[in-house]
């Protein structure tokens, strides 16, 4: 047999293939495989919940605009970052985002801690127009939202697939999911199953400021006012070994 | 061997029966979807998908029946399409960089619409300067190359115009999804999952077309630069298939949702994301480089040596690299450290690429002086080497800490992309366009010239704006106070931009101006026009005996 030199390579178009699927294979399989099995990639945290069906509809109304091309939800552990947005974000924020909105590029703000920072009326007339509330900023208007009714149809099999993958939906979440989304905007309806599925800490209210109508901007705002709220960083700690990563 | 291929009636082969009865079949499929729809994108998209399979059904036809005998030579005919849609979408996606860049110097531009906002239109000026612009380059030259590299013909008959006209619908369907707000929000992976399942199609197809063309060459070795393309198709194939995994809500929506999340899902997207410029805009280029600049400085590559050292350190390299693009996030600190210190021997290979196509110049370096393409070639390599150090430095943890977020990012991409990308591209299509139109030369070699500085100039303007915007934004982000405070709101840093966004959107309009001289002089030279005096020495020659 030849002796085996780059020459055999190249003259073997299969093999030069095979080679280099090798050769880009191992950095993946490296740095990505241990992230899922690795117990300490996602640190155990009090409070991280699903998001109701209004909130994950909101997110998706979130996905659809492209927020992510200007704001990111990934609070970096600096000092600068910290005292601006709060405490640095924890994998455990994250771990039911199916995908990921850690973002790329600030050119509005950190969004992982928004939730509660302003109130409703804020963000219905900054989504409406936002140099209305910041006269510096360069976001685009959003006022379409608030007249758009909310596509509430599809919101049980949005659940059903988020369960497929892995977000601890039960049969009872889903087989409500669209009661759950109208209760999450009546508080004065019946909460008791919207509450036993989710917790009593979630946001009741009417968040678009229009009762008449569940529209977009509902969902896209009981989102925002659910962001970076699930863990009490009062009881939190960071120091502990287990969260030392 | 044509002879003894099966065909049934109407005199076709076996095989593209087989495509016509998997388009139909597709194409109603398609109408059924589009019935059932649960969303109007899904609805438009479906009818589409419908109409373009009929269409391809009707190509096939049409194409059987003016087929005279085996073709011979070269297909160089559909590398002449390649460069027409190159052109056209490089403008496109140019112009929509413009348009974007001025929306966030004067925000009044988005107009308070769905279809036209910054967040909509900015993955479209992606995706089309990357998979359309650039994809449609690396589709056009590496079925330049790989025919002539290999002296065989380009494999298939059919196959290569699916791959072609896939390709194109597959940027119309991605690129009419981002208006219509179909995205699954991933970075230069934003198609949703019957976007990305067409594209599978495609991609496999051509990695298949360039392997059959590759399989029939008649020249032993396989030349360095189809390693190249052949590890961007793999690769891509690859990184595609890792970084899409999702589940449809439904047949019948446009929505899905990803299998991975958080932490794992950002790692996947940023391998992908990263390699997305290792493979696509990096390795396929290179393989434009390995044989343009060679051929049309006349001077073999510098050395064969270096480029085997060249090929497979960069691609081994490359894929650890993902996770500079996250540093000092939740993901962890193993990773993170893994990342940063690949990018950084990456520099190494990326170098040493850049000599081997720079001192191929050796003994023609005149030629800098005289031919504008060569100069754009040499120039787009500089670019890279420029670019390919700073992408290290930026993957260092302290420097990243600054730079992240900020537009420093945002300019070091476009170094790359408008620098070296798009140069290596210009290049390339000028090599091209004489011989795909069937004339003697470019119609004017003065407007390549003017193309060149027009552009080099806009991109300076871009990248420097970006430099100070980027730098700036990040030392304000951390400015502190004498009494301990943040001394700057949020929206005082985004007011700080402005000038700068002006500037870069001045440089932008530079850069498109210079595409826009570029499709004026591919136009005329398919009509086979030359300007004014510019006609090449053998013409003068011929026409010397008879004064």
């Amino acid at each position: 047999m030849a002796k085996f030199t780059h020459k055999t390579i190249e003259k073997n178009s299969i093999l030069l293939l095979v080679l280099t699927l090798v050769v880009v294979s191992i950095g993946g399989l490296v740095e990505i495989v241990p992230l899922f099995w690795i117990k300490s990639t996602i640190e155990k945290v009090e409070g991280i919940r699903p998001y109701t069906p209004l909130e994950l509809a909101g997110r998706n109304i979130y996905i659809r605009e492209g927020c992510y091309n200007c704001h990111s939800q990934m609070i970096r552990s600096l000092r600068s970052e910290v005292d601006r947005y709060g405490h640095y974000s924890l994998a455990a924020e994250s771990m039911y985002d199916h995908p990921f909105q850690w973002g790329s590029k600030r050119t509005g703000p950190d969004l992982a801690r928004l939730g509660n920072k302003y109130s409703d009326e804020w963000h219905q007339l900054h989504m409406a127009d936002p140099r209305s509330v910041v006269p510096e900023s360069v976001m685009p208007g959003y006022p379409f939202l608030a007249r758009t009714p909310l596509d509430v149809e599809i919101i049980e099999a949005v659940l059903e697939t988020h369960a497929l993958v892995g977000v601890p939906y039960d049969a009872q979440m889903i087989a409500h999911a669209k009661a759950d989304l109208v209760a999450q905007l009546q508080p004065f309806g019946d909460l008791d199953g919207l509450y036993e599925r989710y917790g009593e800490g979630i946001a009741v209210r009417d968040f678009d400021g229009n009762p008449r109508l569940i529209s977009e901007l509902d969902a896209l705002i009981a989102y925002m006012q659910m962001l970076g709220t699930l863990v009490d960083f009062n009881v939190y700690k960071a120091q502990e070994a287990d969260n030392e990563r | 061997m044509s002879a003894t291929k099966p065909a049934l009636p109407g005199g076709l082969p076996l095989l593209a029966w087989g495509v016509i009865i998997a388009l139909g079949a597709g194409a109603l499929l398609w109408i059924f979807i589009a019935m059932y729809a649960l969303d109007t994108p899904m609805r438009v998209h479906a009818l589409l998908f419908a109409a373009a399979f009929i269409a391809g059904i009707a190509l096939i036809g049409d194409r059987a029946g003016r087929s005279a005998g085996p073709p011979v030579g070269y297909n160089d005919v559909i590398v002449k399409y390649g460069v027409v849609a190159s052109i056209f979408w490089g403008v496109v996606g140019f112009l929509v960089g413009v348009v974007i860049a001025f929306q966030l110097a004067f925000p009044a531009l988005n107009f308070d619409t769905s279809f036209l906002n910054f967040g909509r239109m900015r993955p479209l000026h992606t995706s089309a300067v990357i998979f359309a612009f650039g994809g449609n380059v690396l589709i056009a030259t590496s079925f330049w190359v790989v025919q002539r590299t290999s002296r065989a013909r380009l494999a298939g008959d059919i196959a290569p115009w699916f791959v072609f006209w896939g390709y194109q619908l597959f940027i119309v369907i991605a690129a009419t999804g981002y208006l219509m707000g179909v995205t699954q929000s991933k970075e230069y992976a934003e198609p949703e999952w019957y976007a990305d399942i067409w594209l599978t199609i495609v991609w496999v197809t051509y990695l298949l077309v360039f392997l059959a063309t590759l399989a029939k060459r008649q020249e032993p070795h396989i030349y360095v630069a189809n390693w190249f393309y052949l590890a961007f198709i793999v690769t891509i194939a690859m990184l595609h298939l890792g970084n899409n995994i999702s589940i449809p809500i439904s047949l019948f929506s446009s929505k899905s949702v990803q299998l991975f999340s958080g932490t794992q899902d950002a790692l996947i997207q940023w391998w992908y994301g990263h390699n997305a410029v290792g493979f696509f805009l990096t390795a396929g280029f290179l393989g434009i480089m390995y044989y343009f600049i060679p051929k049309r400085a006349e001077r073999p590559v510098f050395s064969y040596r270096l480029s085997i050292i060249h090929f497979w350190a960069l691609i081994f390299l490359y894929i650890w690299a993902g996770p500079h693009h996250l540093h000092y996030t939740a993901l962890p600190l193993w990773a993170q450290t893994l990342g940063a210190t690949f990018s950084i021997m990456l520099w190494m290979p990326s170098w040493g690429g850049m000599l081997n196509g720079l001192l191929t110049l050796k003994g023609a370096w005149d030629k800098l002086r005289t031919d504008p393409v060569i100069r754009m070639l040499v120039v787009s390599v500089a670019f890279y080497g420029m670019s390919t150090f700073e992408g290290p430095v930026m993957s260092m943890h302290w420097v990243n800490g600054l730079s992240h977020y900020t537009d420093w990012t945002i300019g070091h991409v476009h170094s790359g992309a408008l620098g070296w990308v798009g140069f290596v591209s210009f290049g390339a299509i000028y090599c091209m366009a004489p011989a795909v139109f069937g004339v003697r030369q470019l119609y004017s070699l003065v407007l390549v010239e003017w193309h060149f500085w027009v552009a080099t100039f806009g991109i300076l303007l871009y990248i420097t704006a970006m430099w100070v915007s980027g730098i700036m934004q990040g030392l304000m982000w951390r400015a502190y106070d004498d009494l301990g405070f943040l001394q700057f709101s949020f929206v005082q840093t985004v007011e700080a931009m402005h000038p700068y966004y002006i500037i870069r959107g001045m440089g932008g309009v530079l850069f498109l101006i210079g595409a826009l001289i570029m499709a004026y002089n591919v136009y005329m030279t398919a009509k086979g026009r030359v300007r004014g005096n510019e006609a090449i020495e053998p013409e003068r020659a011929l026409a010397q005996p008879a004064e």
